[in-house]
């Protein structure tokens, strides 16, 4: 059964009326087609309406639909070849956070991301993809790892946040993430990372410091989630339209102010509806900006990295 | 009915914190209800000459704690907030920009200033929590950003002292990359091998405690200040529990391995002088 968000319904239904139509016409052997394609046109013109016209929380709600590809879904998509690397060396390993080497057409590639459940029990498993402070660590581990061996780094970013519990406290989730964001900026291999589901503050940028930051279409990258947001600012839960709109979240507004590089496009509908070209999508993407740093010296790389971030701001 | 009615109900004032003095005359600590005279106060690094309560304090007091005869260079002073959001929520974020100016008279959350603390250079950047509860946007990035370059210049080491809440919402984005930039600013420092001491005051949350403020060569801080990630109501309402006594209080978050030294507000000075001088 396929979860479908609100504005999504009256496509479906006009898709599954198409599908019925054409049942009856070959049950009745009856010519639909000028029916049909007329049904197909109005779906096709919905479509475009939709989803050219999505206001920001609905974006937001796109970027947490269930049956969106996660990190384990373009790795398996995008790699020839891939092994996993687990733990921190140091207290665990995180299932909300995943990495290993991995081939893209003959390249190897250290993948590092944020991982999330399908279903209750894996979502348990993965922490809703809120990572402790061993995640951010292996993540780290891995990178450096990476870097001793000249490979290029990618990582996804897609979650809701660094997980807020009491030992994510007592092992460091702070000082795991800073360090994380420290490092990146000098680690000599180039580094890519894409925003593929949801951005939510320092829980992403502890992965998310790069040559390139690119954002899938229908993603968000902020520094508090909407929910949040209109929790402290409006003293309630259910301003979360009017946070997201104040927020400028989406990948279009992060572009416009220059705090990301790049928009990846996802299929018409959202890259849950057709995995293959969302992912293919990406690999191209990855394969040619990979081409492209690897042009520049590691230091030139780093220098650019930094003034990039150390640009970033608004002031007078 | 009785002669004399009470017009207010519930009046529970316990007799201890009672004011009986003007304001500004006299302290009251707010953790053991001692009073005493501000002059003392202030003598004592505004912390309780009773039981040591360690009063928030300022950028300005922190300088004139530290800078030998207080003297000091003030940079980048009129370093001030833009909107590039157009951010509203129940109010539009420049007059709260405005509004906060006008009650503290400070132009943000921080303050960079360039002097000698027991007659070694130092760069300090403050926070002060009294504006917008320290809450880092462009301008805190932007200054602290310029602090450690100017320490890199001139090859001096760098103290940042942290007091805030975290990120500022209303410069969403923006916001969140400032703890991008001052990471990028420390890593220059760190490779070029000068001194970064970070001094966690209370409180010191969220964004800022995933950046600048746990990145120190030394990361200390003063008795009880509450240290962490994220808030206590936060994960209190994560793990649906109370949280254990002295949770994120900086003791607990020494014996956690995070922070190098607690040390006195009244002994700061000698002992930054003093760690400063074994390193140079």
């Amino acid at each position: 059964m396929r979860t479908l968000l609100d504005f999504e319904k009256p496509i479906a239904e006009l898709e599954s009326k198409l599908v019925e139509m054409k049942k009856l016409a070959i049950d009745n052997n009856v010519d639909v087609s000028v029916a049909a394609s007329q049904l197909e046109a109005n779906i096709e013109q919905l479509k475009k309406e939709t989803f050219t016209n999505l206001t920001r929380w609905q974006r937001v709600q796109l970027s947490r639909h269930p049956e969106r590809p996660y990190t384990l879904d373009y790795i398996e998509n995008i790699c020839d070849e891939f092994i996993e690397i687990y733990g921190d060396r140091n207290v665990g390993d995180d299932k909300a956070m995943v990495g290993g080497f991995g081939k893209i057409d003959g390249e190897t590639v250290m993948i590092i991301g944020q991982q999330k459940g399908r279903n209750t029990k894996q979502r348990q498993l993965r922490n809703f993809g809120m990572p402790n402070p061993e995640g951010y660590r292996k993540a780290l581990r891995l990178m450096k790892m990476a870097e001793k061996f000249g490979k290029p780094i990618v990582t996804l970013i897609d979650t809701p946040g660094a997980f807020p519990g009491l030992e994510a406290e007592e092992r460091g989730q702070g000082e795991a993430i800073a360090r994380n964001i420290r490092d990146m900026f000098m680690l000599k291999v180039p580094v890519i990372c894409i925003i593929i589901g949801e951005g939510a503050s320092g829980g992403a940028l502890g992965i998310a410091i790069g040559d390139r930051v690119l954002m899938l279409e229908n993603t968000w990258y902020s520094v508090i989630s909407p929910e949040s947001c209109s929790s402290i600012l409006w003293r309630s839960w259910d301003f979360k339209e009017q946070a997201a709109e104040a927020l400028k979240l989406t990948a279009t507004d992060m572009l416009n102010n220059g705090l990301v590089d790049g928009i990846i496009p996802e299929p018409l509908g959202g890259a849950h509806l057709d995995y293959a070209t969302a992912t293919q999508t990406v690999k191209k993407v990855i394969l040619n900006t990979i081409s492209e740093l690897q042009k520049l010296s590691p230091s030139e790389r780093i220098n650019q990295r930094v003034d990039k971030f150390g640009g970033m701001g608004a002031y007078k | 009915m009785s002669w004399f009615t009470r017009k207010d109900k519930g009046i529970l004032t316990p007799t201890e914190s009672k004011r009986e003095a003007p304001d500004g005359l006299w302290y009251q600590c707010p953790s053991c209800k001692k009073a005493m005279h501000t002059r003392e106060h202030r003598l004592f690094a505004y912390t309780c000459s009773n039981c040591n309560y360690h009063e928030k304090i300022g950028s300005q007091e922190y300088f004139e704690l530290l800078f030998d005869q207080t003297k000091y260079t003030e940079l980048d002073a009129m370093l001030s907030s833009g909107d590039p959001l157009n951010f509203v929520d129940t109010k539009r974020y420049p007059d709260r920009i405005k509004a906060t100016e006008k009650k503290t008279g400070l132009k943000d959350a921080v303050r960079t200033a360039h002097g000698k603390v027991n007659d070694i250079e130092i760069v300090v950047s403050a926070m002060d929590f009294s504006f917008i509860g320290g809450s880092m946007g462009s301008v805190v990035g932007e200054k602290i950003a310029r602090g450690i370059d100017y320490a890199l210049a001139h090859k001096i080491p760098f103290l940042m002292i942290s007091k805030s809440g975290g990120a500022r919402m209303m410069e969403a984005g923006f916001s969140l990359m400032q703890m991008a930039k001052t990471s990028a600013k420390l890593a220059l420092l760190a490779e070029a091998g000068i001194p970064y001491i970070s001094l966690l005051t209370d409180p010191t949350t969220g964004g800022v405690t995933a950046s600048y403020a746990m990145l120190g060569d030394f990361n200390i801080s003063e008795p009880g200040a509450l240290i962490g990630f994220a808030g206590p109501r936060v994960i209190r309402e994560t793990i649906g529990k109370d949280l254990p006594k002295g949770f994120q209080s900086a003791e607990f978050v020494l014996e956690h391995g995070f922070l190098d030294f607690i040390v006195d507000r009244k002994d700061l000075k000698d002992k930054l002088s003093s760690l400063l001088g074994m390193l140079a």
